[in-house]
């Protein structure tokens, strides 16, 4: 296979905790703008991999490309996301004292350091940006709102918003839906739809009906391992994903 | 939005509107401006013009007490910077404070000359009596007014550099920030006061004659003293508020509410709040230089512990997170403790107590929450929707919160 044509390329990852392995010779690719829904059940391995991706967990083995330019097991955890990932947690962490824009604003990519910053302005171009934003993520309306004051669906979608500013080629998205009401998870899917194509996007996810409704080609993660890969219709008449999730 | 493009720059005036700002210059700021300006240059016009016999004069002991209050306006100021903005709780600041103190006091014990009891030109009186035989390198130049003014800002910046760089670098937060910061000012304190130092011991300096020639005695160089700080403590204000409305002032709040997101944003944290920390040890610094020659006595007493616990006391009953609400804070109870001090003494230490306790308990916002937020409607940004007008009193989350952290 050709590591250049792929977004993201895991071999034979393997990582261990004392013994337990989490990832056991995972193999994985991400097309360029494809959304990949990743489910499993719990103790899958999951989250593991997302921390080998971005670099916080070092694999014991195996090999980790990023478009084929970016060797991820030799980059640190800033130097990845300058590459062009971005990872959304599952627990939405937005600056709950600062606007919708200025969270906006704060992750916009550029200046970091703090005499910079303290003479930085919005340029037109970023300013765009930022409307362009707040338009995907449909939170245009409430651009100076505190953070506080956002629903949980609406704190989601700013962190994806966040993500974005720093237009990321790959997206990591942690169980985008965990907690949401059904109309959030109905703009949720409309905005992870919109957003394929020009990124690609790696979804983690539990909620059955959500995976269905926006993955193309499903990947089922059981302990550490690949164990069915294809649609999801594909994947859920497989008899060892059947096996796992007891009759899903 | 409704499809409004809009111009650049002015994104910045609306939020701070919807965080309760009023632009660049915050009405609060505007206020405390100007009440500012009014007492300083009122209160030495009725000392210097008024004469002594109208009821209207204004004493050369009110001149000094109001110079002090300002003084310890601008250390709360400080204090603020960094707690109110960015989550750090010093419980040293008065470390800064005294060292900018002693760099001045330094200068106004070599600006004594032979005037003093043992007529030595050279050796400050405390030093004769000490049997020392020449000047410690230490205080050469102190002779010198711009050199005691360059030490007076970089003695304290360097020391907020150093110990920032160690705390920060290290990753210590919150209360055991807090805990070391006490342990700094009590080591600097016992330090300061031992006679072999070369900083006067438990006496410290006084006695002073006068600052670049002017009387210290004549109350015309206390009404200008007066001014001069209050035209600091101005010009720290519009440097602290400068800073909190950058976009680097809002990388601190965010900072302050989760920094380790703020560090995957790609920010270095550290290199945040090491800037902040030194910039607010030389507001404190400044203070206390301008604190010396108004109250003519400094000693290592300005290093105990509980000044810069009082500080942090100052700073939670006036507001925190608002920059004039800590200075106001800071007048406020300094000016019940010379009342009460006076009236009562011996409840003084009850009376702050309680005063912190129910302000943390009834008045999380501190005395400036109890002003009305501006109504949001007037001034509402096009778009701006669910706007809450309980956010906008002041940046800070309640007090309970940041202190847990």
């Amino acid at each position: 296979m050709n590591v250049r044509n792929k977004r993201l390329y895991l071999e034979d990852v393997t990582v261990s905790f004392d013994g337990f392995k989490a990832l056991n010779q995972l193999t994985l690719y991400v097309e360029p703008g494809e959304l990949l829904c990743i489910i499993g059940p719990n103790g899958a391995g999951k989250t593991t991999m997302m921390d080998v991706i971005t670099g916080k967990t070092r694999p014991d083995s195996g090999t980790a490309w990023f478009g084929g330019d970016y060797d991820l097991l030799q980059l640190s955890e800033p130097e990845i996301v300058a590459a062009g990932i971005g990872r959304k947690f599952q627990k939405p962490t937005v600056f709950e004292q600062l606007t919708v824009f200025e969270n906006l604003e704060l992750a916009l990519a550029g200046t970091r350091s703090f005499l910079k910053t303290l003479r930085a302005r919005i340029t037109s171009a970023q300013q765009r940006r930022i409307d362009e934003v707040l338009d995907i993520i449909g939170l245009s309306e409430h651009r100076w709102s505190l953070g506080r004051i956002l629903s949980h669906g609406q704190k989601q979608w700013l962190e994806i918003g966040m993500l974005l500013m720093q237009n990321p080629e790959l997206l990591l998205v942690d169980e985008p839906v965990a907690g949401m009401t059904p109309h959030e998870i109905e703009r949720t899917t409309q905005l992870l739809l919109s957003l394929e194509g020009e990124h690609s996007i790696v979804v983690v996810e539990h909620d059955m009906s959500f995976v269905r409704s926006i993955a193309r080609r499903v990947t089922v993660l059981h302990e550490g391992q690949v164990i069915a890969e294809g649609d999801m219709d594909k994947v859920q008449k497989d008899p060892r994903v059947i096996e796992v999730y007891l009759g899903v | 939005m409704n499809g409004d493009k809009q111009v650049p720059g002015l994104w910045h005036r609306t939020t701070l509107v919807a965080r309760g700002g009023d632009g660049r210059f915050d009405r609060g700021g505007k206020w405390f401006l100007a009440v500012l300006a009014l007492v300083a240059i009122g209160v030495s016009f009725l000392n210097q013009v008024v004469p002594s016999s109208s009821a209207l004069h204004i004493s050369a002991f009110a001149i000094t007490l109001i110079g002090k209050y300002l003084c310890y306006g601008m250390l709360a100021l400080s204090v603020d910077l960094i707690w109110g903005y960015c989550g750090i709780l010093s419980l040293g600041h008065a470390a800064f404070f005294a060292l900018g103190g002693y760099a001045m006091g330094m200068y106004l014990m070599r600006e004594i000359g032979p005037r003093g009891v043992y007529g030595n030109p050279i050796l400050p009186d405390f030093m004769v009596f000490l049997n020392y035989k020449s000047l410690p390198w230490f205080w050469y130049g102190f002779n010198h007014f711009l050199f005691a003014v360059l030490m007076m800002l970089l003695v304290p910046a360097l020391l907020a550099l150093v110990f920032g760089w160690f705390a920060f670098r290290s990753r210590v937060t919150g209360v055991y920030f807090s805990i070391i910061t006490q342990a700094l000012t009590y080591a600097l304190m016992l330090a300061f006061f031992r006679n072999n130092m070369g900083f006067g011991g438990n006496n410290g300096f006084t006695d002073f004659k006068d600052i670049l020639g002017f009387d210290l005695h004549s109350d015309l160089t206390h009404a200008v003293l007066l001014v001069i700080t209050a035209a600091m403590l101005a010009a720290s204000y519009i440097a602290c508020r400068a800073i909190v409305e950058s976009r680097a002032g809002r990388v601190v709040l965010a900072i302050r509410d989760a920094e380790s997101r703020t560090r995957f944003l790609g920010y270095p944290v550290e290199s945040f709040k090491l800037w902040l920390f030194v910039f607010s040890g030389i507001i404190a610094g400044i203070a206390g230089a301008l604190y010396v020659p108004q109250i003519g006595i400094i000693n290592p007493s300005e290093f105990a512990p509980i000044n810069s616990i009082e500080v942090v006391i100052w700073v939670a009953v006036g507001g925190r997170g608002t920059l004039y609400g800590a200075i106001a804070g800071a007048v406020l109870v300094n000016y019940a403790k010379t009342y009460l001090t006076g009236a009562f003494p011996e409840v003084w230490l009850y009376a702050l107590g309680a005063l912190f306790v129910l302000v943390t308990i009834f008045l999380p916002r501190g005395i400036i929450g109890l002003i009305p937020a501006r109504r949001p409607a007037k001034r509402q940004p096009r778009g701006g929707g669910e706007y809450q007008a309980d956010a906008a009193a002041t940046n800070a989350p309640p007090i309970e919160r940041v202190i847990e952290k």
